[in-house]
């Protein structure tokens, strides 16, 4: 199962420090999620696209996520012009176009793509063990961390029972449709990998004890900031500060 | 079942870390070593079921499992559903970042819920009677989680009433979907694996 889709490549985010990716997107997250002036909006849009772009992706496949989000935007703008109680623009017979729903509905449009595209070029760019060694380094809770380690490990391996369950009931010539035959296979589908997941993580559990796990995950490697990486924390933090100094009035 | 980035006003973002951030507190106190692969592992299992399909009707839904998962995992549902979502996040790019606390608790809140209500019928000896408590547990977690989710837009701003309101309505369906999934399913375990619903937590 291929999952990591963006984590190949060469560009500078891919070689940057996961430690630094993560401070910095949720810096920029936070600032933009809870913005609503429109300048500072298009200024995170403006860091999140130049971001995406200097992480040389495979733009096709960047579009069909944007496109998957975006479809939830389009969804907010059918309603949202009429359902948000404000000064009326036009109207059509019943229904009131409101200038508070437009710049609404433009503000969530900006935020959304703003921080979708800084993640795909910030943490997309990153394989998730280093992300996973990159919050353990910056004090995240041990167990917190084994979990995402292991749910992470686990994933394309359950994966692969289900695709063997699959195969099998393809081979019984099962077809989906609305009835109970169906809702029963896939429960029992369901059931059977809960069943052994359940005695794979004790087969898990008993190897980790039997070579005297203790509870700690050692971490052999360190992450050392390189030049490039302090630039890119103080770029993005420069910015980041400059969107919120934007918002909230500090430069007039 | 997850609001996406840029949607939600900041004290509803707020509200939901807070939330979510006690829940994931109490789930990861009472993980033992011994329980952190058997989480990880379910949790992989929740990932997964993510991307299976089921016809609802004329058109088809993902599985959520909140009930399911709360079933199993009580408090741990918090820790489990965080995961998860970051997974989702870092991955696909479904949900997002600032939303993982409201996303999280939203989603792990019913699950919970459905431990409390639903687990002593679920460990019950009598087959119709665990049927019940799985249907119950897969269909209302689904149901209040949609409320939650309509609450959490509805509070951010008043415009998003009728959107959420439909998002809320649009649950029904799959509510009843995932409760006779999440029948069946729990019956199979009880059958196969009953110490995986045993009253251990």
């Amino acid at each position: 199962m291929h999952l990591e889709e963006f984590a190949e490549g060469k560009s500078l985010w891919h070689r940057m420090d996961p430690r630094v990716k993560i401070i910095t997107l949720s810096a920029f997250a936070m600032v933009t999620a809870t913005a609503d002036y429109l300048p500072a909006l298009l200024l995170s849009l403006g860091l999140g696209l130049t971001v995406l772009f200097t992480a040389k992706l495979d733009l096709a496949k960047v579009g069909i996520r944007l496109m998957v989000v975006n479809t939830f935007i389009l969804f907010l703008w059918l309603f949202l012009p009429f359902t948000t109680p404000g000064e009326g623009l036009w109207s059509f017979s019943f229904l009131t176009v409101k200038r508070e729903g437009i710049s609404l509905a433009l503000a969530i449009t900006l935020k959304t793509n703003a921080i979708v595209t800084a993640s795909i070029g910030l943490i997309g760019t990153s394989s998730v063990f280093s992300l996973v060694h990159g919050m353990t380094h910056l004090k995240m809770p041990e167990k917190l961390v084994h979990l995402f380690f292991f749910c992470y490990r686990y994933i394309s391996v359950i994966h692969e029972e289900y695709l063997l369950l699959r195969t099998s009931m393809k081979v019984r010539s099962f077809r989906a449709g609305t009835n109970l035959h169906t809702y029963k296979t896939f429960a029992y589908l369901l059931g059977m990998l809960f069943v052994r997941s359940y005695e794979r993580s004790q087969r898990i559990y008993q190897a980790m004890v039997l070579r005297g796990f203790n509870g700690t995950f050692y971490t052999l490697d360190h992450f050392h900031m390189r030049g490039s990486d302090w630039c890119a924390l103080l770029i993005m933090g420069f910015f980041t500060a400059f969107v919120g100094a934007l918002q909230w009035g500090v430069l007039i | 079942m997850h609001i996406s980035e840029g949607v939600l006003s900041a004290p509803v973002l707020i509200t939901g870390a807070l939330l979510a951030v006690g829940g994931v507190a109490v789930g990861l106190a009472k993980m033992r070593p011994k329980d952190v692969p058997e989480v990880a592992v379910l949790s992989s299992v929740f990932f997964v079921a993510s991307l299976i399909h089921i016809p609802v009707g004329p058109v088809s839904s993902h599985l959520v499992l909140i009930g399911i998962t709360g079933l199993l995992l009580g408090w741990m549902a918090f820790p489990s559903i965080l995961v998860g979502l970051t997974l989702q996040a870092i991955l696909f790019q479904y949900g997002g970042f600032t939303t993982l606390g409201v996303n999280t608790f939203n989603m792990a809140f019913p699950a919970l819920l459905c431990h409390m209500l639903f687990a002593p019928m679920a460990r019950s000896r009598l087959p119709r009677k665990v049927w019940l408590g799985g249907f119950l547990a897969g269909s209302l977690s689904i149901i209040l989680g949609g409320l939650l989710i309509a609450l959490s837009l509805a509070a951010s701003n008043e415009g998003f009433v009728e959107v959420g309101t439909l998002i809320a309505a649009s649950n029904f369906p799959i509510a009843i979907a995932e409760g006779v999934l999440t029948g069946f399913c729990v019956s199979f375990i009880s059958k196969v694996k009953p110490e995986l619903l045993g009253g251990k937590r």
